[in-house]
């Protein structure tokens, strides 16, 4: 990569103000630093990555509605976790955590696990218990 | 402190706090070299491990490595501590604060404000350098962004303490004996070697063979998993490779960077000459970057197009696999 070859194309990053340093050759032959605000390739990588997830968030919400799923699978996806992401800020096993979206264990857990299950999300507990897809 | 600390931006946020730390102790070194020291460039493929629900490919060590393997070779003392009480976390930080110690910590992306949406993820292994606090709030120099910021005790305690994968339990970190004055002959073979040792290891999953292995997958995910499942993992691995402050090409120019400086430092015409060579490999990762991006948004005209990027893939796997081997021979 030369000097005029480093990408200035709008992305994430230029849209935050900000920009990001890439290593590229000047013109005499020597590799420097320079700053470049985005590059087309690398944001179409990243949307793409969005729109898997914001897929998951909209299965994870149909899945409520049809009664499917508790509403913990939709916040996880929501907060873009997986199940053991999930585990890990509940301290709790992957198995316990997943049995938490069968809607009928949902409506049998304890206030003290709803309410650590609303704080990992960052929401409230009639929030969760409400949430109906 | 805050008026001697000197921010620096850098395009990799472990070599980023490692320069920013040391300078702040008066000593100077770039980021390349600070990469190169540490063996910063490396490729594994883990199939099974799912990472963002795709399989893990990574372009560096493990976090910390390349601080750890840097500081040995040039024989000086890094200081880590981690911690299971937030509250003792934040003590410790403040005692080094009073004490003009700049500190590293290692901390969650998903819950940093200051980062854009399109970069919160469960990733738990960013560096960045608190170097002062200012009524109540800490300075932070995070080293991929070309000015600082600061962050509220709690929100420092929320990155410190993120779960999950390589969580890092408040890990800090800062060098307490810094060389005065180093001949860095020795340690710049000694990591080019190591380098090439990892990049050629005879495991499958790791350096050129990983990559032919990741070559080989792309086919089969197309045919087991279907086009979703396919495009998701290959927009994945050109994440990690051109997302994560790499500098371009998946490390690849700030390592021909690296052999730059350390031809001018050993007068080794060689490794000039295997710099720009690393740096139309660099090119070549770019290609396939760009490439990929087609693919995902499905404007590739081409036939087949997992089989082509596959090849690609393999390509690239060679290449490396020729340059290593010199570059193996001409230190």
């Amino acid at each position: 990569m030369k000097k005029n070859e480093v990408p200035q194309d709008e992305s994430p990053i230029s849209k935050h103000g900000s920009n990001e340093l890439l290593y590229a050759v000047d013109e005499d032959g020597k590799l420097k630093p320079m700053q470049s605000i985005g590059w087309e390739a690398k944001t179409a990588v990243q949307n793409q990555n969005i729109e898997t997830l914001n897929q998951r968030v909209i299965d994870a919400m149909q899945a409520v509605k049809e009664g499917k799923s508790s509403p913990i699978l939709y916040f996880m996806e929501l907060n873009k976790m997986d199940w053991s992401t999930l585990a890990a800020y509940m301290g709790s096993w992957v198995f316990l955590i997943k049995r938490h979206q069968k809607p009928k264990v949902f409506q049998k857990l304890s206030h003290k696990t709803l309410t650590k299950y609303a704080e990992t999300f960052g929401i409230t507990v009639d929030e969760l218990k409400n949430f109906k897809g | 402190m805050q008026s001697t600390f000197e921010h620096k931006q850098t395009a990799h946020c472990e070599n980023g706090a490692i320069v920013n730390l040391l300078k702040s102790k008066g000593f100077t070194i770039s980021e390349p070299m600070a990469f190169g020291l540490g063996s910063g460039i490396f490729y594994v493929y883990l199939p099974f491990i799912k990472v963002n629900h795709a399989p893990a490919i990574s372009y560096r060590p493990m976090p910390g490595r390349i601080f750890n393997r840097m500081a040995k070779l040039l024989k000086m003392n890094v200081k880590r501590f981690k911690f299971s009480n937030p509250k003792k976390a934040q003590q410790a930080l403040d005692e080094n604060l009073q004490k003009n110690i700049a500190t590293g910590l290692v901390v969650g992306v998903y819950h940093l404000p200051y980062f854009p949406d399109e970069y919160r993820f469960h990733f738990n292994a960013h560096n960045l350098v608190v170097y002062g606090k200012e009524n109540g709030r800490y300075l932070i120099s995070d080293p991929v962004l070309d000015y600082t910021v600061s962050l509220s005790a709690e929100e420092l305690e929320k990155v410190r303490f993120a779960k999950g994968a390589l969580a890092p339990k408040g890990h800090m970190y800062y060098p307490s004996t810094v060389p005065t004055e180093i001949d860095l002959t020795i340690p710049i073979k000694k990591a080019i070697k190591k380098t090439c040792n990892d990049m050629l290891a005879p495991i499958p999953i790791i350096g050129v063979r990983g990559m032919r292995m990741v070559a080989k997958d792309i086919v089969k995910w197309h045919k087991k998993l279907g086009v979703v499942k396919a495009n998701h993992n290959l927009a994945n691995m050109v994440r990690m490779q051109e997302e994560i402050g790499t500098g371009g090409g998946g490390f690849r120019f700030l390592y021909a960077a690296f052999l730059q400086e350390a031809g001018e430092y050993l007068q080794n015409e060689e490794l000039k000459k295997l710099s720009n060579e690393m740096v139309g490999i660099g090119d070549l990762w770019r290609d396939f970057a760009l490439e990929a991006s087609r693919v995902v948004k499905k404007r590739s005209n081409t036939e087949n197009v997992y089989q082509v990027m596959s090849n690609k893939l393999l390509e690239l796997a060679d290449k490396e696999e020729a340059f290593y081997k010199k570059l193996k021979k001409a230190i």
